[in-house]
């Protein structure tokens, strides 16, 4: 394989790789807040990008891609009100089963409120011809936006954790629960707030990834699974971690296509799901603590 | 040769040494008790027996044969059964078909056997019943067999769970402190109990905090603090001994 | 004291030939080909809902089982083996009646794999498959588990998609009838329709039977305490791994008898059987039912799998189950087939414990008291 050609498909590894990353990490938001996998993440994505398209029609794109993140978010949050708040003491179980639901009417409604038909934001810069040249490889500028916005969000997600004071009453609530209460954290807020800061980052990544793949009401479920696999890979609850596991598993999916046929390429992700979840489940980057799952 | 022997066993987590090159025997027929202060090691140690935990190093023997590093449920079927601290009853089961599980390791039909209803398990089905019900009436249960195990009140499950433990005739029992929750009446009658198993046969290794039942009902104490055993012997003498009085109630000059 | 056991599946049984006599006899005769289908699935659903509510292992991965078995069928009989006929081992193969004679479109003779022998393949390959997905999957618990066999059903479903053997989008069709004894056959003929809605309810039958009788027997015990409490199942000397797997390869095995015999009904089988909504429907079922209830997962299946193939939720049909599972296990996650005309049928024995014998809310307070992840993974 000659050079450009690596760098084409590393690059391309990356550029899918970091939108497994934000899922992820959306992932690990709530994780981290609650002890729930939220199975419904990928949905988030999705209906970022809807909303941006549709919003698009009649709204400069920067504004339209803002309202569909603020939009998104208020889903999110809606989601968490209505069916997680109130519920006491679930099992473990009842939470799965309830979040696939959930993931699965948030798309049966986006079929209904637009149709299946596949759509896409239009490129931020240029158009779907335009490319730039990096050492021979051949990327469109959207590529650019991708890694600029997916790196800005993690930079951003970075300081807000450490930096802000509802961040580090996150962590907080994380690290134990009741003692956050106890410290005047309203636990309940900081749940409800992780979901919408889930949604808001998985709207975004939709957006900006948009142009690229494309969006359809079940671009979401994929989407959930690799981005699950990159958080688990990277240690579920890690954030810094799954930045690298996705940006490693997008660039293992990209070479795949060199040796598989392309139908294939889903397999590899859920090949890793099942190697790591049989052999490792705290991931590479996790310790054994992580392995074993959080109560809530 | 000892019914059970433990032989330096240690385990770690992290960097607690939970159980420190902890060795003792224990004789068949005999009640031997485990003291310590709370965090001393005694439930890891029985976890460790038992096989639920796995030991860093050591070995534990049973029968002469090492059982270190066996399942539970191997430990189980060679002839040793517990009781947990906080009483791990089946839900959603009854008490007889609690005690009746308590039989698997006494019972064979298989999963086939059992799905195609073969004549032959019916005879089986019918004695583990009788058994289990025999159990329960043993421990002055019998009427509660068919309500819920989870329903029952603290005390009964305790029963319950002492029935399970028996109904699978266990060579060694391991008791992980009984008394808890127990007022003195009902202490005393577990004592009584516990004196009626060993009576029948069985060896019973005890973990316990009530003194009254301890010094009373056990024929041998070992004493178990931030996981070393720092005392063995016959209860006077454990009552008397500077060391443990110490490791309770603490020094003068501390 | 065993005839009282069999009750319900007396009533089962009687209800089953009542609506086919309303059915045959007001006309509606069509009627019969989605109450069949509907058996079918309900047998799958039969399969998990032990697998969830005995042993408390979620499988958002069963139509995979049940698109392993339909698959195999459905290529095995369909594929040409001509080629493979001609050896002496061949042709004895045919002799033995393995492989059929039959003519293609044009006249030319086919040998094409005998139904008997293509069903006992796929059950075979099920069983190996379960197996050696069952050995580490069943070592997972909760979330892991449950993406665990998510990812194994989407594996099948990418395989029977992507690969032209199984026909790719297009799936298998053509698939020749079964012939089970003289004169009866697995086939979607009108003329079969009622032979046809018979032997799909007799399988769902001797199912329900088989699960019924493992509920109530030694093996059933313990598999009831690995869901009450796995370690002290194991403290009672059950095998808890053992226990699930072999449990969940009965389950996968019945999935995948389920898929055979409806690939013959329907004469060919597509890649949505394998797709992780199915999967997802199976749960939904099972979550209405009642986790740990037999009888009211039947009901659950033929009514839900019938209004479904029916048509009545129309383009809502994905939306409705996915409501139905999240309001099950918002509000009722002990299913709402479960009230007092149930426990008279039941037999005493099975459940002992009151109606409103807390499952999974029990299951959240065990998590509390200490004890991570077990019984509800």
């Amino acid at each position: 394989m000659s050079f450009e050609l690596v760098l084409q498909y590393f690059l391309s590894g990356i550029t899918s790789g970091s939108i497994y990353a934000i899922v992820a990490i959306g992932f690990n938001i709530i994780y981290n807040t609650t002890g729930i996998i939220n199975f419904a993440q990928g949905e988030f994505v999705m209906l970022g990008g809807m909303t941006a398209i549709s919003l698009s029609a009649f709204m400069p794109l920067p504004l339209a891609i803002a309202c569909a993140v603020v939009i998104t978010s208020i889903v999110g949050g809606l989601v968490e009100l209505t069916f997680i708040r109130w519920l006491k003491n679930p099992g473990v179980l009842r939470m799965i089963i309830i979040t696939i639901g959930v993931s699965i009417l948030l798309r049966e409604a986006a079929l209904h409120v637009w149709d299946e038909k596949v759509r896409s934001l239009p490129y931020f810069t240029g158009n779907e011809c335009s490319s730039i040249s990096i050492f021979g490889a051949h990327i469109s500028p959207q590529v650019i936006w991708v890694l600029a916005v997916c790196g800005t969000m993690v930079a951003l997600l970075s300081l807000f954790f450490t930096r802000t004071l509802t961040g580090r009453s996150m962590r907080a609530c994380s690290a134990n629960r009741t003692a956050a209460t106890l410290c005047g954290i309203n636990a309940k807020s900081m749940v409800t707030f992780s979901f919408m800061l889930s949604a808001a980052i998985g709207a975004l990544a939709g957006c900006v990834i948009s142009p690229l793949t494309q969006t359809h009401y079940e671009c979401g479920a994929p989407l959930a699974i690799k981005g699950f696999t990159v958080a688990i890979l990277g240690g579920l609850g890690n954030t810094t971690a799954a930045v690298a596991a996705g940006l490693l598993l997008g660039v293992i999916e990209a070479f795949s296509i060199s040796v598989l046929p392309v139908a294939f390429k889903d397999v590899i992700a859920i090949g890793i799901l099942l190697a790591i979840l049989f052999f490792r489940p705290s991931g590479i980057f996790g310790n054994k603590e992580a392995g074993r799952l959080k109560e809530f | 040769m000892p019914l059970l022997e433990v032989r330096n066993l240690n385990r770690r987590f992290g960097g607690l040494h939970a159980v420190n090159d902890v060795s003792f025997c224990v004789e068949a027929g005999t009640i031997k008790g485990l003291i310590g202060p709370n965090g001393a090691g005694k439930t890891t140690l029985f976890n460790l027996i038992s096989g639920a935990l796995k030991p860093d190093s050591g070995t534990v023997l049973f029968k002469g044969a090492p059982i270190h590093g066996l399942a539970p449920h191997a430990i189980a079927s060679r002839g040793i059964t517990r009781t947990f601290q906080n009483i791990k009853l089946f839900a959603k089961m009854s008490a007889l078909e609690n005690v009746m599980v308590g039989m698997h390791v006494r019972s064979s039909a298989s999963m086939a056997m059992g799905m195609l209803n073969f004549p032959a398990t019916w005879a089986e089905e019918r004695h583990v019943r009788e058994r289990a019900l025999g159990m329960l009436a043993m421990l002055g249960v019998r009427h509660l067999a068919d309500i819920n195990a989870q329903s029952l009140s603290f005390g009964l499950q305790r029963h319950v769970e002492l029935a399970r433990a028996l109904a699978a005739e266990p060579s060694l029992l391991l008791l992980d402190e009984p008394a808890a929750g127990l007022n003195m009446q009902e202490t005393l009658r577990l004592g009584e109990t516990i004196r009626q198993i060993r009576d029948r046969g069985v060896t019973v290794l005890l973990v316990e905090h009530d003194m009254s039942l301890v010094m009373t009902v056990s024929d041998e104490i070992n004493v178990l603090s931030f996981g070393r055993m720092i005392a063995q012997g016959k209860p006077r003498d454990i009552q008397a001994n500077p060391d443990v009085v110490r490791v309770y109630l603490g020094d003068d000059h501390a | 004291m065993q005839s009282s056991r069999y009750f319900p599946i007396l009533i089962i049984a009687a209800i089953v030939v009542v609506l086919q006599l309303i059915v045959s006899g007001t006309g509606t005769g069509f009627y019969l080909t989605q109450l069949t289908m509907s058996a079918y699935y309900t047998i799958v659903v039969i399969g998990l809902c032990m697998l969830m509510g005995y042993a408390g292992q979620i499988s958002l991965g069963h139509a995979g089982f049940f698109a392993i078995g339909g698959y195999t069928a459905a290529a095995l009989t369909t594929a040409d083996m001509t080629g493979l006929t001609h050896g002496p081992a061949g042709r004895l193969c045919v002799k033995a009646g393995l492989f059929l004679q039959t003519k293609d479109l044009y006249g030319a003779t086919l040998a094409q794999c005998n139904p008997w022998l293509s069903c006992a393949i796929a059950v075979m390959a099920t069983v190996v498959i379960a197996y050696l997905i069952g050995i580490p999957v069943l070592r997972l618990k909760g979330h892991y588990l449950a993406m665990a066999t998510l990812g194994f059903g989407t594996i099948i479903y990418k395989i029977v998609l992507g690969t032209k053997v199984f026909g790719g989008a297009d799936g298998i069709s053509n698939v020749p009838p079964f012939f089970l004894v003289q004169g009866l056959r697995v086939s979607g003929n009108m003329t079969d329709r009622i032979p046809n809605y018979y032997i799909a309810w007799f399988l769902v039958i001797i199912a329900a039977l088989l699960m019924h009788n493992l509920v109530n027997s030694r093996a059933g015990r313990a598999l009831r305490s690995i869901h009450g409490n796995e370690d002290a199942a194991e403290a009672m000397g059950i095998d808890t791994a053992r226990y699930k797997l072999h449990l969940f390869v009965i389950s996968a095995v019945l999935a995948s008898i389920a898929g055979i015999f409806l690939t013959h009904f329907n004469g060919g089988i597509g890649p949505s059987e394998a797709s992780v909504m199915k999967s997802v429907r199976y749960v939904a079922i099972v979550a209405v039912g009642g986790m740990a209830n037999l009888w009211g997962t039947i009901v659950a299946g033929i009514v839900l799998n019938f209004l479904s193939l029916r048509g009545y939720f129309g383009s809502y049909d994905e939306a409705v189950f996915g409501l139905i599972l999240v309001l099950m296990m918002l509000f009722a996650p002990n299913g709402i087939v479960m009230n007092r005309s149930w426990n008279l049928l039941r037999n005493r024995k099975t459940e002992n414990s009151p109606p409103h014998s807390p499952s999974l809310e029990r299951q959240g307070e065990d998590e509390k008291s200490g004890k991570a992840l077990d019984a509800a993974s």
